[in-house]
């Protein structure tokens, strides 16, 4: 996308007051030093190459893309994790790159994150009270003891779990009960718009209807929004209300649910739906699949213009050559191909 | 292979018993299990974490570890000649050259330290007997058969300079590399992205297609399995709770387990659903299994019985082919939805 077009499109949806988070051309490079006694900055990781986009409040945005697509380091600049190389991250009008880190991990309380594993994101050492408990300490938003238990008792039973197993430690609980109290962690400090990475990716499949179900309750609940980042394209159906497709870096596509699983434009976007398994035999053997040959390639060392034309089974002279431009198809609906 | 059929088992298992010794109890992983491989088919093993469709091949691999895991009872021929009472060195002999096994994480099962090649050619020397000129050029053609671009000439590079497909293409030719009669892939794509997914789905298809290799696919995730495989055996705490041709399972499904595994995942084809309609509950814990069926607590159709006794594993009424272990028929409840349909 150019400097001018996402000028535009920010523009476009700053008047627009349901606005909840706005990027605009977000860069997140990560540097490859030398090896050797002087380290010299050889290289770029171009983890997010200039991405713009938004979210309203209330609704749920899926970003989807293979691994090393860039998705999870989305998640995690919004989060202001990293240091982001270049761009604005918006937040209820405040652009969260600029703030000093104190008034950030205040700003923290707003928006939380839920992480894909529940065996590694919770400490071991911790009763799931106390992790739990943990963000309602730090934010001060107990007026005391008593207040603290209830708070914490009450999250346990809003995501499903019973008050008593606030003093069990995480290696006591199944896969699908320790995402709930990631899920519950979150919810402690009521924020706004909750990051979720993957969050049932590693669960089993009959446990992952369960979660999806209850963070769809919550969110009518709390009034909350989402960015869900997935590889599961069916998953990201059924939660999104607009979905973003990334690929190496950028977002190809963006679109309303309906429109993108209806009237996918990009090549990788239709390549990627075709690959996503059916549980049916019959519908499974008359699909037709694209089959993508090659791996993604590095990062490091992008393909020129659309980086997707190493693959891509319709590319074309001009694709290997120009950037495509990020364009508005109408009704919501963005494409960055030069062959739509 | 001319006189063979594909009536002729590859593979028998019979009441598989395999159990794991632990300082908190005794934990049943493979409780009773039988099931068959017929010379060129492809077998899809689903079921969750701690079914026991893992444990179920390691122990055919003789791979379980001791002195913790024990095999206690059944029988499991190849060919023929039960693997599970053959000696160490006739297993180090079958193991590679008749039966093989590539794993999901294509990073750990290989050795960082040894080169493709080296790995590749190991299993031709020792079982087939070939010079280290003859293997190399034996590894050249399975990588490039199995779709590594200049395959030859990366004989030479280490595990890490192949990316995460390549590496489960790399596992999949040293799997094939002596013409195995039986593969076995152990949610060989769960670790690899939906494209890629794909490509290593299509691959092992087109081999089984072409050098007649049969093969077991375990996976978690019936979608995987639906496009290729021809029979499916459903795995519920140690136990085959159901069995058929695919298209009976994926159609016509008679075990509320299998029912709630395809019903709790969305579907890209069918109209987005407000709700999932999720399995209840938590997977089994199998040192503390219920009495009776083990599915009975998550169970929707569970009946007084379920308690009591474990359903035998029977022919469904109306059909030749497909058995499931329930007391209920599902087809004569009120309410009750035949899988995703």
């Amino acid at each position: 996308m150019t400097q001018a077009d996402s000028a535009v499109a920010a523009e476009a949806v700053n008047v627009d007051d349901d606005t909840l988070l706005q990027v605009n051309n977000l860069k997140m490079y990560f540097p490859v030093n030398s090896r050797g006694i002087i380290p010299r900055h050889v290289a770029d990781v171009k983890a997010v190459d200039d991405i713009s986009f938004f979210v309203r409040k209330g609704e749920t945005l899926g970003v989807v893309g293979e691994s090393g697509c860039g998705k999870t380091t989305v998640g995690r600049c919004i989060m202001q994790v990293y240091d982001i190389t270049e761009g604005e991250v918006i937040f209820e009008g405040t652009d969260l790159a600029k703030l000093s880190p104190g008034r950030m991990r205040r700003m923290r309380r707003r928006l939380q994150m839920i992480f894909q594993d529940p065996y590694s994101s919770l400490n071991p050492r911790m009763t799931a009270g106390s992790i739990i408990g943990e963000p309602i300490r730090i934010h001060n938003m107990a007026s005391g003891r008593g207040d603290y238990v209830d708070q914490v008792e009450e999250l346990l039973r809003v995501v499903g779990l019973n008050p008593y197993m606030r003093d069990r430690y995480p290696h006591e609980f199944s896969g699908g009960q320790r995402q709930r109290i990631g899920i519950a962690r979150a919810l402690a400090v009521r924020p706004s718009l909750i990051i979720c990475d993957e969050p049932v990716s590693a669960l089993d499949v009959s446990i992952q209807a369960q979660v999806i179900n209850l963070l769809e309750e919550l969110q009518e609940q709390f009034d909350l929004t989402y960015i869900f980042i997935a590889h599961d394209l069916s998953v990201v159906r059924h939660i999104s209300d607009r979905v973003a497709v990334m690929y190496l870096g950028k977002i190809v596509e963006i679109a309303t649910r309906e429109e993108l699983y209806e009237n996918p434009l990009h090549p990788y976007t239709r390549a990627l739906m075709s690959a996503v398994p059916i549980p049916d035999p019959t519908v499974e053997r008359q699909r037709e699949r694209i089959v993508l040959t090659g791996d993604v390639p590095s990062p490091i060392r992008p393909p020129s213009g659309c980086r997707f034309h190493t693959r891509c089974p319709i590319a074309i002279d001009i694709c290997n050559q120009e950037d495509p431009e990020f364009r508005d198809m109408g009704g919501d609906h963005w494409v960055a191909c030069h062959r739509v | 292979m001319a006189t063979e059929t594909s009536q002729t088992k590859v593979l028998e298992i019979k009441d598989l018993v395999t159990r794991f010794y632990t300082t908190d109890g005794i934990v049943k992983a493979v409780d009773g299990v039988s099931y068959d491989v017929h010379a060129g088919e492809i077998v899809g093993v689903v079921g969750e974490s701690g079914s026991g469709k893992s444990v179920t091949a390691l122990s055919v691999m003789r791979l379980i570890p001791p002195p913790g895991g024990r095999i206690e009872a059944g029988e499991a021929l190849l060919d023929g000649e039960d693997m599970l009472k053959m000696s160490e060195e006739r297993v180090l002999e079958v193991r590679g050259a008749k039966i093989a096994m590539i794993f999901q994480e294509p990073m750990t099962s290989l050795n960082p330290v040894l080169t493709i090649g080296r790995q590749l050619t190991e299993a031709l020397e020792t079982h087939l007997g070939m010079s280290r000129e003859q293997a190399s050029n034996r590894a050249g053609d399975l990588l490039e058969m199995v779709g590594i671009p200049d395959g030859r000439n990366r004989l030479s590079d280490y595990p890490h300079q192949f990316s995460g497909g390549m590496r489960q293409r790399v596992m999949i030719a040293m799997g094939l590399s002596c013409e195995p009669r039986l593969l076995i892939a152990d949610e060989p794509t769960t670790a690899l992205d939906v494209t890629i997914q794909a490509q290593i789905l299509e691959l092992m298809q087109r081999l089984n297609e072409e050098l007649g290799t049969a093969v077991i696919i375990i996976t978690h995730n019936l979608g995987v399995v639906a496009r290729y495989a021809h029979w499916i055996n459903v795995m519920y705490a140690g136990k085959i709770v159901e069995s058929g041709p695919a298209e009976k399972i994926f159609k016509d499904p008679r075990h509320p387990y299998t029912i709630g595994l395809l019903s709790s995942v969305p579907r890209l084809d069918e109209p987005r659903r407000a709700k999932l309609d999720p399995i209840e509950g938590m997977p089994p814990d199998l040192m503390n299994l219920p009495g009776g069926c083990s599915f009975r607590p998550r169970c929707p159709f569970a009946i007084d019985r379920c308690a009591e006794e474990y359903p035998p594993f029977e022919l469904v009424d109306g059909t030749t082919d497909q058995h499931k272990a329930c007391w209920v028929d599902v087809t004569q409840v009120s309410g009750a939805h035949a899988g995703s349909n």
